[in-house]
């Protein structure tokens, strides 16, 4: 019950040895000179000054035979079709919801573009329109994957699948775009008891695994029944890991999430939050994600 | 205050954890976040004080300076608080924005230290009805995540534990004139005793329960919370309620039972620490805003 006070102190350097690296990564802030060879092409994060290729962004430069771009570690999240999202509606309009996605637009979700409760396939009318509220309200949150993207960068998102649709009871974590690694799922059921949304935009959601598939289409019902405590316990340990990885810069993907997982048994659940036991678990899940690709 | 927007089932969620004392990062319904402290920091003020809680990061600078007593206290020095909340904190801080959260604690931190106990204002004084020693006590919001009284009254007993006001004397001449000296030696300095300044604990109530150290989320659940201002001893300085919910009397009741013991728990570890730091003295790295 004491208070945990302790003295600032300095932020330390991650060993270099721990990181597996063939060659040595390009990294740049911005002002940085990328290289004064003017045969090659600017991508985004650089511009040209006097001849010499500069940075805007700091990140690590990325080389595709003739193009040279900058990819920031802190960004704005910059959607591609197919990427799932994790959003939040702040706004309710005509005919389509606006959605937060950490990204420099907020995302549009058409009522054209979601389930209608039934799984009915039909033409949306105007009583669909007025009866929007009832779906999805202002502060709801939603999984979705993104359809399209429009001509000034918003993304244009749909929910026309099962595992889409509003979020029930859980954990909303909010990490930097650039950590979430892409793979071929980011639905999770993770083998420590919850499960996992890895939003390509950066918002991580943790639930409790659904007890049975729910046969309601489109996901609109969500229940208020209270989860397990064991459940919790679960869940307040994977976000408190997740938080851990993306202090220390890790990408997130299920397998990191469930080695530091498996490193935070060691810790009680609250201890997890102290920095130097987050760094002692980030510590060994790097090792063995190095094992591992070793 | 910055709020943030959730969903009924977010809100749901949390209500229940509260109700099993495992909240949504694993604490109980009394535990803090790990707080930083470090003293020092600004170096053209009397004592300044930088703390950490969470992401809450506050700056208090003290500045001791010559002014004339009260009228209606002529034997004691004066403490003027003003908290600035800068536009880093939110957006919405920006302009006048933060004027009204502002003067809110502004006008909370008079009333915690308005009484005789808290700080023994008579070692202020330099001449009765003439000179006294003013604290201006300027707080800094510079990132706001929840539970700012706390971080703010922790960090004013941190910067009012490192101040140091130059000590100076009353010299009368034959012809009556009278002279304020101040010593040469420029570390000959007065400390204020700080072992009854008070820390504020605030309790917000979710559903049944309550809880000490809310995030932004759980403060977006509950609708209404109690501040109580804790000494050391357990003497209680100040309670106040805020927000637009009711609370009936055997809640209060149960709150202030519970502020009173986790703000006495609150003080040792705190005088612990701002001891360790002075002990390190001039081998100290200095951290600040760049570590």
């Amino acid at each position: 019950m004491a208070a945990d006070m302790r003295l600032a102190a300095a932020r330390k350097r991650a060993p270099g040895s721990l990181v597996s690296q063939d060659e040595s990564k390009h990294l740049v802030a911005p002002g940085d000179v990328i290289t004064t060879d003017t045969g090659f092409m600017r991508g985004h994060g650089t511009y040209t000054e006097d001849e010499k290729l500069m940075a805007s962004v700091a990140g690590e430069v990325e080389r595709v035979n003739k193009l040279i771009c900058v990819r920031p570690l802190k960004t704005r999240f910059n959607g591609e079709v197919g990427d799932v999202v994790v959003g939040r509606i702040t706004e309710v309009q005509q005919k389509r919801w606006k959605v937060e996605t950490n990204s420099r637009l907020d995302s549009v979700l058409l009522l054209s573009s979601v389930n209608l409760p039934g799984g009915e396939l039909r033409r949306r009318s105007s009583e669909d329109e007025l009866a929007m509220r009832d779906y999805l309200q202002e502060g709801d949150l939603i999984s979705a994957e993104v359809q399209s993207v429009f001509a000034d960068g918003a993304l244009s998102l749909h929910t026309c699948s099962l595992k889409y649709g509003k979020l029930g009871q859980g954990v909303l974590v909010q990490v930097s775009p650039s950590l979430v690694k892409r793979r071929k799922t980011h639905f999770h059921n993770l083998l420590c008891g919850a499960s996992i949304i890895l939003g390509n935009n950066g918002y991580v959601w943790i639930y409790p695994t659904p007890a049975q598939q729910d046969e309601e289409a489109g996901g609109f019902f969500t229940s208020t029944e209270p989860v397990p405590l064991c459940d919790r316990e679960v869940i307040s340990r994977l976000q408190n890991c997740i938080l851990a990885l993306s202090a220390h810069k890790v990408l997130l993907y299920d397998t990191s999430v469930l080695y530091c997982y498996e490193s935070s048994l060691a810790h009680q659940i609250k201890d997890t939050l102290k920095p130097e036991v987050m760094e002692e678990i980030v510590m060994e899940t790097r090792q063995r994600l190095v094992e591992q690709e070793g | 205050m910055a709020a943030v927007q959730m969903s009924e089932a977010e809100k749901v969620y949390i209500m229940h954890g509260v109700q099993d004392d495992l909240r949504v990062d694993g604490r109980g319904c009394d535990d803090y976040r790990h707080m930083e402290i470090e003293t020092d920091v600004v170096s053209n003020t009397s004592g300044s004080a930088r703390v950490k809680l969470g992401l809450t990061d506050i700056l208090v600078g003290v500045k001791a300076e010559m002014g004339r007593p009260k009228l209606e206290k002529p034997f004691e020095g004066c403490l003027e608080f003003f908290v600035d909340c800068s536009a880093n904190a939110t957006p919405e801080f920006e302009g006048r924005g933060g004027e009204d959260l502002g003067t809110e604690i502004a006008n909370t931190l008079y009333r915690v230290f308005d009484n005789g106990c808290s700080i023994d204002l008579k070692t202020l004084c330099i001449c009765p009805m003439e000179h006294c020693w003013t604290l201006y006590v300027d707080v800094l919001l510079l990132q706001c995540d929840g539970n700012l009284f706390d971080a703010i009254s922790v960090a004013i007993k941190a910067a009012l534990f490192n101040t140091r006001i130059p000590k100076v004397q009353m010299i009368e001449d034959e012809e009556g004139t009278k002279e304020i000296e101040l010593s040469d030696d420029p570390y000959d300095c007065m400390r204020l005793d700080v072992e009854n300044v008070p820390c504020i604990v605030t309790l917000c109530k979710i559903g049944h329960r309550h809880v000490v150290d809310a995030t932004l989320q759980e403060k977006a659940c509950s609708m209404a919370s109690l501040l109580v201002a804790v000494t050391k001893k357990g003497t209680i300085t100040c309670v106040r309620k805020v927000g637009g919910g009711s609370l009936d009397p055997e809640s209060v009741f149960e709150m202030i039972e519970t502020g009173k013991r986790v703000g006495k728990a609150l003080h040792t570890p705190l005088q612990e620490i701002l001891r360790k730091e002075e002990s390190l003295g001039k081998k100290r790295r200095k951290v600040g805003f760049l570590g």
